[in-house]
């Protein structure tokens, strides 16, 4: 359960706020996509649910608990990140990347290697590359490490901006389809910035959209291709015409 | 040839541990320092240029410089610990030269930290953010391992530098390489100042070249290179500072000026003590002004100095009275003021002299510095830059009204050179000096008694004015070393040809003078 109140982020000399007076409860369980257009504070927002960002005004709460109370390192150890910079640790392997949180947590040894082993299985890679360095890996399977890393140590929420931007379609949609299916199977609660709405549509129960910092559009991903929300009708058009687009080839 | 080698050998080691020993401590200080600070500025932007802009400044100042600004700050630090606490910190020799290597090995390694950790990918550290790492973890697990290579980078950086300037601490009485360059300079043995540059340079590759397996073992990951080369350097280091170790330290401590007479009587007073049982090290190459303070402030026990060389420039006297009544009032003078004791004089005197070739002063028609006075307009004077700002270049140029054409500073050595190849006419000489006698020079007459007297006198340091077995040592130099004499071993050392050590100089030296057997 997150619950964001009443949340403003304005930077040091910026014009306007980043992100402006949202307010979001977002239940266990659910997929979350924030999607708007590029300066539209989707990132700045999602930043404030783990304080890489601290808020301005406003308050987050992350099950129940006022996540200003935290100190931030042990609010982020329960938060899995997964982000387009990948930002794996060169000089680890794969398999120090993986289980850095549990180290950090203090995890006994052979809890750390059983998990890593676990949630390495997940990502579908072959055993051998546990030991490899970041640097001998292709991009999409750097970012499924990533994913790896970010559930090691069993995080409930997991926040994600743009996790596979800078991945090819193929890639892109096999990885969205697989974390789809973790976050079924493991009862986490995500909530992913993308740009993309398409993405947005097949992988979320909900989709919030973003204008100017603040929240101009919240329902499900039919309800936004149905046109029912007219401030964000612009943002769906495409993903719409390409559907049907395919639909008419298909049949 | 080969017995200047083998001289220059025989002092290796102690040269080598002392002078390895002096960079590494410097380093270790320099690091222990600019680690820490550039850490903390590599994290708080508005620390960097203020840090960055301090240690450029630093290495701005020629190292030669640096090294002897610490003496008199040093000097007046331990004036002021002697009063406030009762001990005070030694001002010479090692305590100096750590103190401004170590500042000056702080730019590489202050560079290069903070241009390693400020330029780690952005991704990565809000990755080490976002995985729940503290600050310090993110330092440790992430920032420093990332950022090693060009630490490493910066170390060898100033481990180069530090081994190179370190030849410099020989004129803060600090032994080192140095030592060969300097004493080569002054004797002319170019044997000794090639012997010093190559050790130096030696040292300054094994050191960079071990460090550079650290350097690329360590961006690579690969623990076997990073061994090999830090403990290729630990083993190095240790072999070269065993000599070190196993030295008892010189019980009595020497001091010399930068010339070749000094040289010459210092090596004869430590192997007169070494006869009577006595360890001694030397403390050589020091300036002029440094000696007498460093026997004041107790850092050496004796050395010998010249009595004209005290009247002016620190009794500041500018009469000019006999022989005996100046020693006998710089005896007292002495005692008085720093419990220095005036053992005596060792009976020759080195007078500042103004000399010219023979030939030159007979077609001039020179023979006294009044006739000199008259023709001077047309010469040009050599002189050391010691001279130029001593009272008794003031005195004798208004004394005699000396005029010169032009007046041109060389270092001792080269001043001789200069008046060989008529660059200049005249230059300052002292009377003791062996080149005189090579050089078929002529030294003018004074009679107007413009200098005063340059008696060499053996002095003592306060802390050893009871020391018996030193003055019994040393008592036989007083009247055992006569003009002739001094000038010839001078010469040895000085000449082109056949030239001797200082060392094989003194032991000749001393048993003429019956002072050795």
């Amino acid at each position: 359960m997150i619950e964001l109140l009443g949340v403003s982020v304005a930077y040091d000399g910026a014009p306007r706020p980043a992100v402006r007076d949202v307010s979001l409860a977002i239940p266990a369980g659910e997929f979350v996509a924030l999607v708007g257009p590029s300066g539209s504070g989707k990132t700045s927002l999602l930043k404030t649910i783990n304080r890489l960002i601290a808020p301005t005004s406003g308050v987050i709460r992350i099950e129940d608990r006022d996540a200003a109370e935290f100190p931030t390192h042990e609010l982020r150890r329960r938060i899995g990140y997964v982000f387009q910079g990948v930002g794996l640790f060169p000089h680890m392997s794969v398999r120090e990347n993986i289980a850095i949180t549990p180290s950090l947590l203090g995890w006994p040894r052979e809890q750390i290697v059983a998990r890593v082993d676990a949630v390495f299985d997940l990502i579908a890679l072959p055993r051998d590359y546990l030991d490899r360095a970041p640097a001998a890996l292709s991009g999409g399977e750097r970012q499924r490490v990533a994913v790896a890393r970010a559930l090691a140590a069993e995080p409930r929420i997991v926040i994600m901006d743009e996790p596979f931007g800078a991945l090819d379609p193929v890639t892109r949609d096999a990885l969205g389809q697989a974390y789809r299916a973790l976050h079924e199977r493991m009862g986490l609660t995500t909530v992913m910035v993308t740009h993309d709405t398409q993405e947005a549509a097949l992988l979320a129960d909900r989709i919030v959209v973003l204008r100017d910092g603040a929240v101009v559009a919240d329902d499900t991903p039919r309800a936004m291709l149905s046109g029912a929300h007219p401030e964000a009708t612009g943002l769906f058009d495409t993903p719409r015409r390409q559907a049907a687009a395919i639909a008419d080839l298909a049949r | 040839m080969n017995a200047q080698l083998a001289a220059a050998f025989a002092t290796l080691p102690n040269y080598l541990s002392q002078h390895v020993l002096l960079s590494l401590s410097s380093m270790a200080l320099g690091a222990g320092v600019s680690l820490p600070l550039a850490i903390w500025a590599a994290r708080r932007p508005r620390l960097r240029w203020p840090l960055l802009a301090a240690t450029s400044l630093v290495q701005t100042i020629p190292a030669l410089a640096l090294l002897a600004l610490f003496y008199p700050l040093l000097l007046a630090l331990s004036g002021a610990t002697q009063n406030l606490l009762g001990a005070s910190v030694p001002s010479l020799g090692f305590l100096p030269a750590l103190l401004a290597l170590a500042l000056y090995a702080m730019l590489p390694i202050v560079r290069a930290t903070i241009s390693s950790i400020a330029g780690i990918d952005p991704a990565i550290t809000e990755a080490a953010d976002a995985v729940g790492m503290t600050s310090s973890q993110r330092l440790w697990r992430v920032e420093l391992p990332l950022a090693a290579p060009s630490i490493v980078g910066g170390f060898r950086t100033a481990m180069v530098w530090t081994i190179g300037a370190a030849t410099l601490a020989t004129p803060v009485g600090q032994v080192s390489l140095g030592n060969y360059i300097f004493s080569g300079l002054q004797t002319e043995n170019w044997v000794f100042v090639l012997f010093g540059c190559a050790a130096s340079v030696a040292v300054a590759l094994v050191a960079d070249q071990l460090l550079a397996l650290v350097e690329t073992g360590a961006a690579r990951r690969d623990w076997k290179r990073i061994f090999v080369g830090a403990g290729g350097f630990v083993l190095a280091a240790l072999a070269a500072l065993a000599p070190a170790a196993h030295a008892t330290r010189g019980a009595y401590v020497i001091g010399a000026k930068n010339f070749s007479e000094q040289y010459i009587l210092a090596d004869l007073m430590a192997l007169r003590l070494q006869a009577a049982g006595l360890s001694s090290e030397k403390r050589e190459g020091l300036g002029s002004a440094v000696v007498f303070r460093a026997l004041a402030a107790n850092d050496i026990d004796v050395y010998v100095d010249y009595s004209g060389t005290l009247w002016t420039s620190l009794m500041h006297r500018t009469d000019n009275p006999p022989r005996e009544k100046m020693l006998a009032e710089l005896r007292d003078w002495l005692k008085r003021t720093s419990g220095v004791v005036m053992l005596g004089a060792v009976g020759f005197e080195n007078n500042y002299a103004l000399a010219m070739k023979r030939e030159r002063a007979r077609q001039l028609g020179v023979t006294t510095l009044v006739d000199l006075a008259r023709v001077a307009p047309q010469l040009t004077f050599g002189t050391d830059l010691e001279f130029q700002s001593r009272p008794e270049w003031k005195s004798l140029r208004d004394v005699y009204e000396l005029r010169f054409r032009a007046i041109k500073s060389y270092n001792p050595t080269f001043m001789y050179r200069a008046l060989d190849d008529g660059q200049a006419d005249v230059i300052t000489a002292f009377s003791s000096d062996g080149r005189i006698l090579a050089q078929n020079l002529v030294t003018l007459d004074d009679p107007k008694n413009a200098f005063p007297h340059y008696d060499a006198i053996v002095l003592i340091a306060q802390k050893r004015a009871d020391d018996a077995k030193l003055r019994a040592a040393l008592q036989p130099f007083v009247g055992a070393i006569d003009l002739a004499r001094m000038r010839r071993a001078n010469l040895e050392v000085d000449r082109d040809q056949e030239k001797l050590t200082p060392r094989a100089a003194a032991e000749k030296l001393g048993r003429e003078a019956g002072l050795l057997k």
